[in-house]
Formats: C-alpha cells, structure tokens, sequence
C-alpha cells in the first residue's frame, strides 16, 4: 500500500438510540499511517463513532469503507474485516480464563491463521514487545491494570491488523500506569501503525498524534493538526472545552 | 440384636433379595445418566437460543418455541409429564420403559439446566463478547471458546443442584413399571411386610450418590478456580 491511501472513509454517518441522535452526519477519512485522536465531551458521541468503525454498534445511515468495501453492506463477512481491525477497550476485556499466553493465541489459533507454534512464536515476540515476557503463563486477575492494558495491545496486535481503534484505553487506570500504557501506544505510532484513539489524554494527542478531531452533538466540530487545534481552536465549543480540560 | 440380624437376613440376604436394590440401583443411575445427557445437551441448545435472541434479536421463532417448551415443562409435575410420555406419547409402541423414563426427566431436566445456563451465559459482561467479536471471531466461536467456559464455572454450584435434584425425581419412575432403586426397595418391602429395613436402606443409597456428587463437583469448582488470584 501506498503512503497516503486512504484506509478507512466515513460518509454521513448515523446512528440513532430509539428517539436519541447520538451520530448526526460523520464524514472523515482515515489514511494509512495516520494516529487520530478524538476528543469530546462525554456523551458526544465519540466512542459509538469508534465502535462504529468495526460495527460494534451497528450505524443507522451513511457508509463506512474500509480498504476499498463498504462494510456498512449486509453482505459483508464482517468477522473478516474485523480481523483487520484491532480494539482495544476501556475494561480491557481480556479472557479472565485463559493465562496472558492463550489470550494472545487465541484468535489466529483458532482462526487457523497460524498453527500452534506460529502462534506461540508470535505471543511470545509480542509479549516481548509490550514488555511483559515474565507474564506469559500468569493469569489476567494476576496483572495490574496497566499490564493489563499492555497485554490487550498485544493481543490486538497478534492479528496483524492494518488499524487499531483505541476505545479511552487508560481511562480505567490508576494515574501511576497511565504513562507505560501511553508510552507502548507512542511507540505503536512510531512503527507506522494506523490509529484511532478516542482519549481525554490531551498530552497524547498533542504529542502523538497527526490529527485531532472534536466531536460534539454527534457531529465533527473541529479537525485540524494537533499544533493548530490546540494553539488556535476556532470552534466555540471547543475553546469551552479546551479551557475546562487543559 | 438376634432378632435385628433375623430381619437383615430376611430383607436382603434370602432369596438374594439385594439384588432388588443393586439392579434398581443399575437401572436409577442409567436413567439419571441418560437423562443428564439430554437435558444439558437440549438445556444448552434452548440456553442458546434464548440468549441469541435476547442479545441480537435472532431466532425469533425459536425463542418463541422454547419459552412455550419452558412454560409447559416447568408449569407441570415431572411425574404426569412421565405418564404423559408412556401412556400417551408411546401409548401403542412397544419402548423399553427404561428409555421413556431417560426421555422424560432428561425433557424436563432441559427446562431447568436451560434457564441455569442462561443465567450462566448472561453473567458474563458483554465485553468479552466485543472482545471475542472485535478479533474476528464469529458470535458462535466467541460463545464456545471464550463465554462457555466462564459461564460454565459460574453455574457449577446451580447445575450440580439440578442434577441432585434429578437423581431423587427418578424415584417417580416406578410409577410406570420401572424397576429403579426406589421400585426395589419396595418389591422387598411388599415381599417381607418389613418396611424399616428396606426403605432405609434405599435412602442411605440415595444419600451416598448425592454426596460422591456433591464431592465430586467440589473437586471441579476448586480446579477450575485456578485461575482466581490466590
């Protein structure tokens, strides 16, 4: 793929909880090598925008296109595009009964992307990776929050994905770990992988980030580079928000 | 005590009268076992069924057909369900009553073990499903590899009470002529007008069974539980 084509294009997208608006009209491309953070007051929207990208939450109207298919499309195999598109969530969400090693297997094991031995080899490189090599045989209750975290990147990643939607991924972490969490994702960015980063990490989309984009009332209010968006917000509503947060 | 040792020869040693008790025996545990089967095995399907429909809204009809199935199950004694089944269901063919007795507590056990799993599946947050899901797992591997097992753990204790509860429901399938463990002692009992010996000892079997059970699953729980912080 070349640099600059675009990954992921949202168009007018909608998404309606019974009587409630919640996505009024997203449009936004995401080009490969990107990092986007997205941020926004709570309620705006912004993690069912997220969710949507892998139709965790199903969009009432517009499109989403991803690699050239409009996954939006009833005849699409969503799990296989899924499989392109890492997550990670707010909970962490590992599987409790199963030790870090398996977590990380799991999928491409059983996806049969990788025989056993691939995918052992490739849990322990990305245990390697986030730094948690000791851990490999230990169970999930057995980690702080932070290496749980670590661990769902890893696991994320052991699928090759061509993006990674990060869903407020140290928003459930003590202060002390929010850093190792943030530090990987830093290093994530460096190594060229596509992200999407709905935080409250100010500091992380301003370093990190190539883009920034606020959303508010379930619509795109502002999106620019991360040095103009923080240094001259021309939206009201964020300057409001800016000014509360920074 | 001459005369207690007369009665214990009388009950069970003459005419080799245990043996009453040991083919009844035979007979109540190939029921229990065959009824297990069928109620986890159709319990799981409905559990299934039911959650499916509550979390994505497939399988309308389905769901339908298994809330019908629950109401009538659950809202009817096991014992005329039971002679439903013989006289009615497989009133003209010929059936060995052992497998009418399998098929009627393993219908009724479904009932039961499905609202169990259910409950089971539905204690489980719904992130591990996105989780599951969002890895490109379809919904059915996500349930199998990553749900089940967590659910299963959970529901062990509630599970392990049905099937206590089963073991003991057999004890109405003499009413339709099966000579399970309660059906001996009482052929012993009608024999030597002895009602004490026979009836006690009956319990004390069943009492036995219900507490390898019990042993057994507490054994379960605690290996499964290796993964709890210690």
């Amino acid at each position: 793929m070349s640099v600059n084509e675009v990954l992921i294009k949202v168009d007018d997208l909608q998404k309606k909880f019974g009587d409630l608006n919640v996505l009024n009209g997203i449009n936004t491309e995401i080009k490969k090598g990107e990092v986007v953070a997205i941020i926004g007051p709570s309620g705006c929207g912004k993690s069912t925008f997220l969710r949507s990208l892998n139709l965790l939450e199903n969009p009432t109207g517009g499109t989403i296109t991803f690699e050239g298919v409009d996954i939006t499309d009833k005849n699409v195999n969503v799990d296989q595009m899924r499989q392109k598109i890492g997550m990670v969530f707010q909970q962490f969400n590992l599987f409790p009964h199963m030790t870090i090693k398996k977590n990380i297997m799991l999928a491409p094991l059983k996806l049969k992307l990788m025989n056993e031995e691939e995918a052992g080899r490739r849990a322990d490189e990305l245990l390697e990776r986030v730094g948690l090599p000791d851990k490999a045989n230990e169970y999930p209750d057995m980690l702080s929050g932070g290496q749980k975290q670590r661990i769902a990147i890893a696991r994320a990643l052991a699928m090759n994905p061509d993006v990674m939607l990060f869903d407020e991924p140290t928003s459930a972490l003590d202060p002390e770990m929010v850093g190792e969490v943030l530090e990987l994702m830093k290093e994530l960015a460096k190594s060229g992988m596509t992200m999407v980063v709905v935080t409250h990490e100010m500091g992380f989309a301003r370093e990190v980030a190539t883009r920034v984009l606020f959303i508010d009332e379930g619509k795109i209010q502002e999106e620019n580079s991360p040095k103009e968006f923080f240094a001259n917000p021309k939206n009201e509503r964020l300057r409001e928000f800016l000014s509360k947060v920074l | 005590m001459t005369d207690f040792r007369e009665k214990i020869y009388q009950n069970f040693i003459d005419d080799d009268r245990y043996m009453y008790l040991v083919k009844g025996l035979g007979n109540t545990l190939i029921i229990t076992m065959f009824a297990l089967l069928i109620g986890v095995v159709l319990g799981f399907l409905i559990a299934v069924v039911r959650t499916t429909y509550d979390r994505i809204g497939k399988l309308k009809l389905l769901n339908a057909v298994c809330k019908v199935y629950l109401t009538v199950i659950r809202g009817t004694p096991v014992m005329i369900q039971l002679l439903i089944i013989f006289y009615v269901v497989f009133g003209s063919a010929r059936i060995d009553k052992l497998v009418v007795a399998s098929l009627a507590f393993g219908l009724n056990s479904a009932a039961y073990v499905a609202e169990i799993i259910r409950s089971g599946i539905m204690s489980i947050d719904n992130g591990q499903m996105e989780a599951g899901r969002s890895l490109g797992m379809s919904y059915g591997m996500t349930m199998i590899y990553i749900i089940a097992p967590q659910a299963f753990k959970n529901i062990l204790p509630a599970l392990a009470n049905e099937f206590i509860v089963l073991i003991k429901e057999t004890s109405v399938s003499g009413y339709i002529g099966t000579m399970d463990l309660t059906r001996g002692g009482d052929i012993i009992r009608s024999t030597t007008y002895e009602a004490f010996l026979p009836l006690i000892a009956v319990a004390l079997i069943y009492l036995a069974l219900v507490m390898m059970l019990t042993a057994g699953v507490s054994r379960l729980e605690r290996r499964l539980r290796s993964n709890e912080r210690k």
